[in-house]
């Protein structure tokens, strides 16, 4: 019964972690979907958005709320500026030169972070906005956190499904990402399209960077790296460009990281996700609801 | 002597370098410190060389050669302790040592690894880098000697001015040949248009085996000196930073040059050590915001690299 009870507060742990990473992994598919670039300043977004919150909650308390709305902003502004400035002068350019690029824009935020003068390389504490407690509910137990980063989930989950299926936007994201020279015929604006792409998912990067901070109550201007990679990983997973693969991804991901920390040991926790990518990436490169198998 | 033929003004050079810097380092001109970072800039535009060849002749972008880099150094530092090495002739079997093993392992991973393209192979190779940070970390698990996350120490200084240069030169020279040889020739094919390369019969997955297993070994040896230049590995040296110094390195010399490495590695190596002596302590972070802003500003103003001019030395 012990055991058991432990096995299922780990299952909800993993859940919890899975659930962030599918916030992430959603940004990372829908850009890969319309523009073909790993954006690895996805993770920094991430970041960008626990610190922009840190910032709202701790110094000027404002109701967490309202927190989620002006950081959701923010960290859309961020994607936007972001494309603008450092991929899209790239359009044309060999695919490798924007993927260096992204990792150059991944290395500004954080060392520019970083700094002294504008804020600090070491780790802070994230002000819990309301105190945590614990349901319990027999066999183990959930706390309100984990409540609330599974409604919030949810939530953005199926505003990103309404979004790309049932609107018009959303058409145009799926035309680009089948087809950007036929769906510029068609008279859908590129730009536009991938300009939107970076908004949405900057802004669900940012959601996920309040609900870590909230759940692992630590943040650090390199706390994106990992789970950016990871998310990144989760969404190859699941089948690249595909939302709900993301989030299912973002699920096994999560869960397999806490129980190989739970079981065998922390230290081979980024090991054994890495482990899974080769698999994946070796048996079947679309991922798990990948159709066309397509030789990457 | 085909092997030395048209390279006879570049060994009279590294000849002439030799003498200028023995005398300016045994004159006591400079400090010691300014005699590691020479060997160093040596040893760097080694390894760089070796990424040069996976990425900048062949087209297979690696964002984990630091992971081989680490393991050359790893591999030579514990043979020089299990087997109590001192000297200079004892150190140069196990450089080629480790420069075979880290052949060998780029070998083994690239048969799975290496049918990846563009992206996927850069995602699959940072994992690799990532995976291997996490064995190092662990390393003490398997031996007490390799420390684990408390780093790698006691290893004998041998490194010095006469086997890094004679070290780097001849596997330049080795270099060349290959790129000009038939096989560099496929590895360029391979690099322009891969499915043209298939049609016109090239085993291209050989070859780019071929080009990521020398390409390692090239890092492996670099490593190797590396190890025995500063006394002292820890993972964290060999972490994705250090993939992109190299990355950088290959991109600012222009992607199949080898004398653009040269060059890169140099200027590179005294870019950053010199921005070390200029900038103050406090100050020193702000290296990584400008390399990354540089990073971005040269992609866009010249995506094909920073010396584009052309060389006889294999420019493709």
């Amino acid at each position: 019964m012990e055991v058991l009870g432990y096995i299922c507060d780990q299952c909800i742990n993993g859940l919890q972690l899975g659930a962030v990473y599918a916030l992430i992994a959603l940004g990372y598919t829908m850009v890969y979907g319309v523009l073909r670039l790993i954006n690895f300043a996805h993770g920094d977004i991430f970041m960008l958005g626990a610190f922009i919150a840190y910032y709202f909650i701790a110094k000027l308390s404002i109701p967490i709320y309202f927190v989620f709305v002006i950081t959701m902003v923010l960290t859309g502004c961020a994607g936007f500026i972001i494309e603008k400035v450092a991929y899209k002068p790239l359009r044309k350019a060999p695919r490798i030169s924007l993927l260096i690029t992204a990792v150059g824009v991944s290395l500004f935020l954080e060392y520019f972070l970083s700094l002294k003068a504008i804020f600090t390389p070491d780790y802070i504490g994230f002000p819990r906005p309301f105190e945590v407690t614990a349901y319990d509910l027999g066999l183990f137990s959930i706390t309100n956190v984990q409540l609330l980063i599974f409604a919030v989930t949810g939530a953005a989950l199926t505003g990103v499904y309404y979004l790309v299926y049932r609107t018009k936007q959303g058409k145009a994201m799926r035309a680009v990402s089948y087809d950007e020279e036929v769906a510029s015929l068609m008279g859908i604006n590129i730009d536009r399209t991938i300009s939107f792409t970076f908004v949405v998912g900057a802004s669900l990067a940012g959601v996920g960077g309040i609900l870590y901070g909230i759940a692992y109550p630590q943040i650090n201007v390199f706390m994106g790296v990992m789970p950016g990679i990871k998310s990144f990983i989760a969404a190859v997973l699941g089948g690249i460009g595909i939302i709900h693969g993301a989030v299912l991804g973002g699920f096994i991901i999560g869960l397999s990281e806490v129980f190989v920390s739970a079981f065998l040991s922390s230290t081979f926790r980024d090991g054994v996700i890495f482990i899974i990518l080769f698999v994946v990436l070796l048996l079947k490169p679309s991922g798990i609801f990948g159709k066309r198998i397509e030789k990457v | 002597m085909n092997f030395f033929k048209e390279s006879r003004k570049f060994l009279f050079l590294s000849l002439l370098i030799y003498v200028v810097l023995k005398s300016v380092f045994s004159l006591g001109i400079v400090s010691q410190y300014i005699e590691q970072i020479t060997l160093y800039a040596f040893i760097v535009i080694l390894a760089s060389l070796g990424l040069n060849v996976i990425y900048g002749y062949t087209g297979q972008f690696s964002l984990g050669h630091a992971a081989f880099y680490g393991l050359g150094a790893y591999v030579s530092a514990y043979l020089t302790r299990v087997f109590g090495i001192e000297g200079v002739l004892g150190f140069l079997p196990a450089i080629v040592v480790s420069g075979v093993v880290t052949g060998a392992v780029g070998y083994v991973i690239g048969i799975p690894v290496l049918k990846l393209r563009d992206d996927f192979l850069a995602i699959a190779t940072l994992g690799l880098g990532t995976l291997f940070k996490v064995i190092l970390d662990n390393s003490d698990k398997i031996t007490d000697i390799l420390g684990g996350s408390r780093g790698f120490v006691g290893i004998p200084r041998i490194t010095n001015l006469e086997l890094t240069l004679s070290v780097m030169v001849f596997l330049i020279l080795v270099t060349r040949n290959i790129i000009f040889s038939r096989y560099g020739l496929f590895w360029r094919c391979i690099k322009n248009d891969e499915l043209a390369a298939v049609s016109i019969g090239i085993d291209t997955a050989r070859m780019k085996l071929m080009a990521f297993s020398f390409g390692c070994a090239l890092a492996g040896v670099a490593g190797a000196l590396y190890a025995h230049l500063y006394t002292f590995l820890h993972p964290s040296n060999f972490d994705i930073l250090k993939s992109i110094d190299f990355l950088i390195i290959v991109i600012i010399g222009g992607m199949g040059s080898i004398t653009g490495t040269i060059y890169a590695g140099l200027i590179w190596v005294g870019v950053i050590e010199g921005l070390r002596i200029l900038l103050p302590t406090d100050m020193l972070d702000l290296r990584w915001v400008l390399i990354p802003l540089f990073l971005i500003i040269l992609m866009m103003w010249r995506p094909y690299g920073l010396i584009t001019k052309t060389s006889r030395w294999g420019r493709s």
